[in-house]
Formats: C-alpha cells, structure tokens, sequence
C-alpha cells in the first residue's frame, strides 16, 4: 500500500471528517428519498460553504450526499411506486410489488446491502482502474452513443411483462415526447404548440412522478372507496436475517450488476437510470426462473440497487481523471474542486494525492455507512405505508406537487405531471406499463444527439457506413443489440420445443 | 353577519390607508427602502454549470453589501429561454434579479419563433465575468497556426469537423463569423453542452474544437489552441495570440451578468449595480477567476445595454448571412 493511501485512511478516521461525511449520507437520504429534489441540488446549496473549509472535507461531505441520495431513491420506489430519483426506476419494478405483498422490510433491507455493496465496488473499480475505464470512455463517440441508445431500446422487451405490441407502443410513446423542446441540429422548437414554456422539453422527473406515483395514489384512493383492504406492513422477526441469507447465494447477480453499473457510469451522460435498467434486464435475462420478475422478488430490487450505486463511483472516473463531469453531481464535485484551485485531471493524483486519496477512500467509507442507515431504518421507514389511505393520498400528492416544482422551480411542471399521472393511469387501465414509455424518453434524446452528430461526422467524411459500421465499440454494441432483440424470440421457441417434449 | 362584514371591511381601510400612509412617505424621502427582504437570484441554468458557480461564489459577497439574504434559484430549460421568459414577466420590485448569458439572450429571440421575450426586455445590471471562446486542434493535428487551419478549411471545404456547444450558440456563432471572414468552410458538430464537446474532442471524434476559456485552460495540456476570441492577451493564455492579432476581425467570448425584469426603478438598479462591481472589482475574486480560466469584467448597468445592443448588430447581419 502507497504512503499516501494510508495517509487518507487515517484522514478518514479524523472524527470531525467522519462525522461529516455521515451527516452528508443522512442528508443525502432523505433528499433522495424525495421526488424532484436531487443530489445535485442539495450539493448546490452546500457549495457556498465548501468555499471556507479545507479541501478534503469539503468534497467528503459532497460526496456522501452523492451517494446517500442514489440509496434514498429507492425508499419512494419500494414504499409509493414513485422513483425518488430517476435511478430507481427499476427498483419500483419489484419493490413496490414487494410492498403490496406486505414485504416492504424485505424490499428496503435488501436495497440497504445491495447499495452498499454495489457502492462499495463502484468505489473501489474508481479508486483502483481510473485510468484505463477512463480511455474506454473517451473512444465513446457519437456513433457509439447512437448504438448504445439502440441496444438499450431492446430492452423493452423485459419491461412490457406480457404485451410485447404494447411495450413497443410505449416505447414510441416515450421516443416522440423526448423529442419535444429545441432540436439538437437546427435549434428549431418542436411540438411546443406556441408554449414558451416547452421550450424546456419535459423533465423526466416530472414524467415519472405522473407516471408511476399519480395512479397508484387514484388506485389507494378506489380501494378505499370499494372498501378493499389496503397494503399493510406488519413487523416481522428475522426479517433482516432471512434477506442476507438469501443474497449470499447470490453473489453473481450483486457483482453482475455492480460492474454493469460502474461501467455505465463511466459513459459520460449514461446515468444510474439507464444503470439500474440494463442491469435489471440481465438478471431477467440470467434468471431461472425469469417470469416471477415483476412480481415482487427481491432479485429485481438487488440488481436495480447494486447497479445504480456502483454507477456514482463509475461516474467519478471520468472526472478524475479527465476532468470531464459525467453526470450532474460530478458537475458539482468539479466546480467545487475548481473553486478550492484544484484542477482535475492527472494532478489529482501527483500533486493533490492526498486530498484525492482521501476523498476516494471516504466514498468506500460513505457507501458502508449509507448501507449501516438503510439497514437499522428500513423497519421504521416501511411503517410509513400503514397510514390509513385517507391521510397517506394527500400526503403523497402534496410531495408530488413540491417535488415536480421543485426540480426546476417552475410551476409548468405541475400542470404536466398532474396532466401525465392522469394519461398514466388510463394507460395502466389499458395495460400499459409506464416503464417502456419512460425508457424512450430516456433514451430518446441519446439516440437523437447520437445519430444527427454522426450523420454530420458521416457527410463530412463523405461515408455514412464508415461512421456508423466500421468502429469497434459499435460493432460491439450493434452485436449485443441483435442478441437482446433475439433473446425473447429464442426463449420463447426454446419454451416451446420444451413443452412439446413435455407433451409427447 | 352584518357586524363582522363591518368589522372586516373596516381593517381592511384601515391597512389600506396605513399602507398609502407609508407610499407616501417613501415618496417625500425620495429614497427606495431597499432591500428589507431576500433577494432572489435566478440561474437559468443546472447547479454546477459556470453560470451557477459564479453565482455562488456571489452568494455571500452580495449578502454581506446588500444586509439580506441572497435565495439562489436554477430555472433551467431551453438553454436558459425559460427562465428569462419567467424574468420579463416578473414584478419588477428588485427582489428577483437573473443571470444573463451573452450571446443567448441575443441568440434566442433572433433565431426562435417564441423565445418567451425580447433582448431589449432584459434591464442588464451589471456584466461581471466572460469566458472567451478558443479554437483549438490535437496535439498532432498538422495545423499549427490558425492560418494553417483556414487554408484547410479552404482547400477542403466541410472536411474537418469541429465541436462546440449546442446550435446557433455563441459557438456555432463564432464559427459562421471565422467562415464568413476567411471563405472556409467547415463541419460543425453541436454537442449538447461543454462537457460532451471537450469529450468529443479528446476522444479524438472530431478535429477541432471551439471551447470555452476555462474548459481551454484546464485541458491545455491535450490541445494546441490556435486562436482565442479576447479582445485583447487573455491572461491566463500568455503566449495564445488573438483572432484579432492574427488578423481575424472577430470578438467570440460568453459573457455572465446579471438582469432585472422591465420597469425596474433606476435607484434599485443603481445598489445592484453598485454590489455586482463592488464583487466584480475585488483583486482576490479576480485572482480566483483568472486561476479558473474565468476573464474578470466589471461592466455597469449602462455600458452592458451598448455593448448588447453592439452585438446584437453584428450577430443580426451573420444570421442574415446564413439564412440566405
């Protein structure tokens, strides 16, 4: 072990710096924890401070936020169905059906150690493979994020759970909002109908919270009317026990998901959502039994929450080492590094090794103690579903309503995400799954940037088919792309031949 | 019911007549009592972009100069569109003022159908910090002068790609001007911010890049930059020479400031104005810019409404150009 290695552990012992990066993951849960506030913002609002503190705690403390909050998205999946961050989107998959069942404690513990491990080897890969995951990055162009967004498209095929017409419909769906705002090529304003307000295009936060939060809410609030009984939480013995009993025995699909996650992050612009669904989509893909996913199990969750966690450390990579944010929070982390005179890049780690070390450590440390606080709350926390319906609607909307205000202080949000919830729950009528239509949304303006910058690449190299086909990461990704979009077809024929076996 | 229909109707008079009795006041005075609240600072931007960070690093200064608090707010959405259309509808009290970033404000409303306001609508406080836009190519790219890289752009026209952020931006912008002034033609390729371009271009995806100067100072070291569009040596960059030392008669740069919707009384300007340039004017925050790759201005009220209306000449006649 380097000397400066065991200088930052000792850093990481210093009381004041511990105790600070802990209240950094406590704050960073609970803003997590609420839809439409960030990590982002609640790291804006503690830069002003960070001006008069020494560097390394400086970006400790940010930092726990960064990965408290990627954890406290989970809390609103599992409990509401609402994705308290867009990373965990997959977690509502099988969290929130968990809750239904009553197992929201199954649901919340196993999302508490998945988190922590998948952060802890986010952290590690980030502290240990800079370097050389931060050159991959840097071959991502245009073309590969066209091929990526591609691939990523096949998986809707997992996230339709039953119609395959209907998931493909939603993920049209889903394409054609993304489109709304300015054009990338051209500046043009499309589908704003005269609304300077759309000029913004529509905020994924926003869209999710009407999608998946508002028509839970109308179905607690049917229930009530019909005098059906409403999902009850009931403290259980061995709760905690039973789940890491059960994720022992899977050590792959946490390790699986953890490295899909750190590389996703490392992808500048892909992000923990993009993370948690690829990631989910191959524990489907790996499973046994993959049709019990979607029905509350806590595999669905484990691979969610590994994954998005591991993608803060991969997301650090390119930031430390390039000096390129790759995502919002890391934005924050280099203009707080910026305003303390310290550049990133490979000065990190020469002459700034021991404030870099330190808050590389620290992020091991903060994802360990993310774990210790969602493990000992998940009890207290799932209580919150037993409120009766007619106190726990209101208090659901209200935070709807705060949190798509909020995530860009602008009360056109509002009105869209009233105007989603409502859509969405005529679509979750119909058989629609919202998680189609939020993949396209997702990856819709990726797809877009991707193709138009190649498309120009292509006309000034004066051949498309060299832009688009001839690079390896591409093949890579148009390859993977062909197998996702076959996979379904094969399992299914496979299926068949088995049951004609079984009948003859 | 009647009663308290009265009594009702009676303290409302009442703190009508109070409230006159105080406009009244103020007015005999001939001074504005401001502020006595918090003052709400819009950015138009994301959290952790330079608008924001410049913001920030305001935050406290401006709370210390003006005895309030200082709210920062991120409005963000259609590059910085929304949150001006929001500034020129607001009450213009001095209570809610908004970065500004040039060319967009000028940008937006000349290219854009509805952009939500006018660039004449935005009351500049004060222009207080700029990063000027450079031009730079790979380390092992054969052209080594920017003329080397016109004559390129000459011989083979739309043959070398070149990043920047987003379209008809200052970037884009920057390149049509060198294109109308030198006859050369080449590829742009929007990004969809600074970050994603200076990617692009390290990654090697594309041949030049137009960057902003903080983005130029912190990856010098993976570039060759050619030119810079200062108006004059951009500190930080010592030996870069300018387009306008290289004979190209052209100013590209992203200027920061900061606006008060139409109406604003002259007096509320002039103590905005007068704690923006108290900050701006600071040596250790222009030290700390400068470090940053940041050009400190300090531009009051009335000269950032000439040099808009400058720019917004000069842009006008490009875009004219391009759209024939």
């Amino acid at each position: 072990m380097s000397p400066d290695i065991i200088a930052a552990l000792l850093n990481n012992i210093n009381p004041v710096y511990f105790l600070m990066m802990a209240l950094g993951v406590g704050f960073g849960i609970i803003v997590g924890a609420l839809p439409g506030l960030t990590a982002t913002m609640a790291m804006a609002l503690l830069v002003p401070f960070t001006f008069t503190m020494e560097p390394a705690p400086a970006l400790m403390i940010l930092g726990g936020i960064y990965v408290g909050a990627m954890y406290g998205g989970c809390i609103a999946a599992i409990l509401v169905n609402t994705p308290g961050t867009p990373s965990a989107i997959a977690t509502t998959f099988d969290g929130f059906p968990l809750t239904k069942k009553g197992k929201a404690e199954h649901a919340l513990v196993t999302a508490a150690i998945s988190s922590g491990v998948g952060g802890v080897i986010g952290a590690v890969i980030l502290l240990l493979l800079s370097p050389p995951l931060a050159s991959v990055a840097l071959k991502f162009g245009p073309p590969e994020y066209f091929w990526m967004a591609i691939f990523g498209l096949t998986i809707i095929a997992t996230l339709a759970s039953g119609s395959l017409v209907k998931g493909l419909i939603g993920g049209a769906i889903g394409l054609l909002l993304s489109q709304i705002g300015i054009s990338p090529i051209g500046g043009d304003m499309r589908f704003t109908f005269g609304f300077y307000q759309l000029q913004a295009g529509l905020a994924l936060i926003v869209v999710l919270i009407g999608f998946f939060c508002i028509p839970e809410v109308l179905g607690m609030v049917e229930k009530k009317i019909s005098h059906i009984d409403k999902i009850n939480f009931k403290p259980q013995k061995g709760v905690a026990k039973g789940v890491i009993l059960e994720l022992i025995k899977k050590p792959v699909l946490l390790i699986r998901s953890a490295i899909i996650g750190a590389f996703v992050g490392i992808v500048p612009g892909a992000g923990g959502n993009i993370a948690g669904l690829l990631s989910y989509n191959e524990a489907v893909r790996w499973s046994k039994n993959p049709k019990e996913f979607g029905t509350g199990i806590i595999d669905g969750v484990a691979a969610s929450e590994s994954s998005n966690n591991s993608e803060v450390g991969g997301s650090l990579v390119p930031l430390m080492t390039l000096g390129i944010p790759g995502a919002a929070p890391a934005a924050i982390l280099l203009g707080a590094m910026m305003l303390q005179g310290i550049r990133p890049g490979p000065e990190l780690y020469t002459n700034y090794a021991d404030i870099t070390y330190t808050f590389l450590i620290s992020l091991i440390i903060a994802n360990v103690i993310m774990g210790v606080f969602g493990f000992y709350g998940s009890r207290h926390v799932a209580k919150v579903i037993n409120l009766p319906a007619n106190y726990l609607a209101p208090m659901i909307v209200f935070m709807t309503v705060i949190g798509s205000y909020a995530i860009r202080n602008n009360m056109t949000d509002v009105l869209i995400m009233v105007l989603f919830g409502l859509i969405g729950y005529a679509l979750n009528k119909a058989g629609f799954h919202p998680g189609p239509i939020v993949l396209g949304l997702i990856l819709g303006p990726i797809a877009e940037d991707g193709l138009v910058q190649s498309m120009l690449m292509g006309q000034s190299a004066g051949s498309m088919w060299v832009v688009f086909f001839t690079r390896p990461i591409s093949l890579i990704l148009i390859a993977l792309s062909l197998l996702s979009a076959g996979w379904p077809i094969v399992s299914s024929l496979r299926n068949r031949k088995k049951e004609a076996d079984a009948n003859a | 019911m009647n009663k308290k229909l009265f009594v009702i109707g009676a303290v409302f008079l009442l703190s009508l007549t109070l409230l006159v009795g105080c406009g009244g006041q103020d007015k005999q005075a001939g001074t504005i009592d401001y502020p006595t609240k918090p003052i709400k600072y819009v950015i138009p931007f994301e959290p952790g972009g330079q608008s924001d960070l410049e913001a920030r690093r305001q935050q406290r200064p401006l709370e210390q100069i003006l005895g309030t608090s200082i709210v920062i707010e991120n409005k963000a959405g259609g590059g910085g569109a929304v949150g001006w259309a929001e500034l020129v509808n607001k009450k213009p009290d001095g209570y809610y003022m908004t970065g500004i970033n040039i060319p967009h404000i000028i940008l937006q409303p000349l290219a854009r159908e509805n952009a939500g306001y006018q660039t004449d609508q935005i009351i500049t406080v004060a222009l207080f910090q700029a990063t000027p836009i450079g031009l730079a190519v790979h380390p092992d790219s054969p052209y080594n002068t920017l003329d080397e890289f016109i004559e390129a752009g000459k011989k083979n026209p739309g043959k070398i790609t070149v990043s920047g952020s987003g379209t008809l931006s200052g970037h884009d912008i920057a390149l049509m001007q060198l294109e109308d002034i030198t006859g050369a033609k080449y590829q742009y390729i929007p990004a969809q911010g600074a970050a994603p371009s200076i990617q692009s271009f390290l990654g090697k995806h594309v041949d030049a890049i137009l960057a902003n100067s903080n983005d130029l100072v912190q990856h010098q070291d993976k570039m060759k930059i050619l030119a810079i569009g200062s108006g004059e040596t951009f500190e930080p960059l010592p030996e870069v020479k300018t387009f306008k030392e290289l004979g190209i008669d052209m100013i590209a740069s992203i200027d920061r400031g900061v606006a008060v919707p139409p109406n604003t009384d002259p007096q509320i300007i002039e103590t905005l104005e007068k704690a923006f340039l108290e900050i701006a004017n600071d040596q250790d925050i222009q030290a700390q810019m400068l470090k940053e790759g940041f050009m400190p201005l300090a531009m009051g009220s009335e000269e950032s409404k000439q040099y808009i209306n400058e720019m917004k000449k000069e842009y006008s006649v490009i875009l004219e150009k391009v759209k024939k």
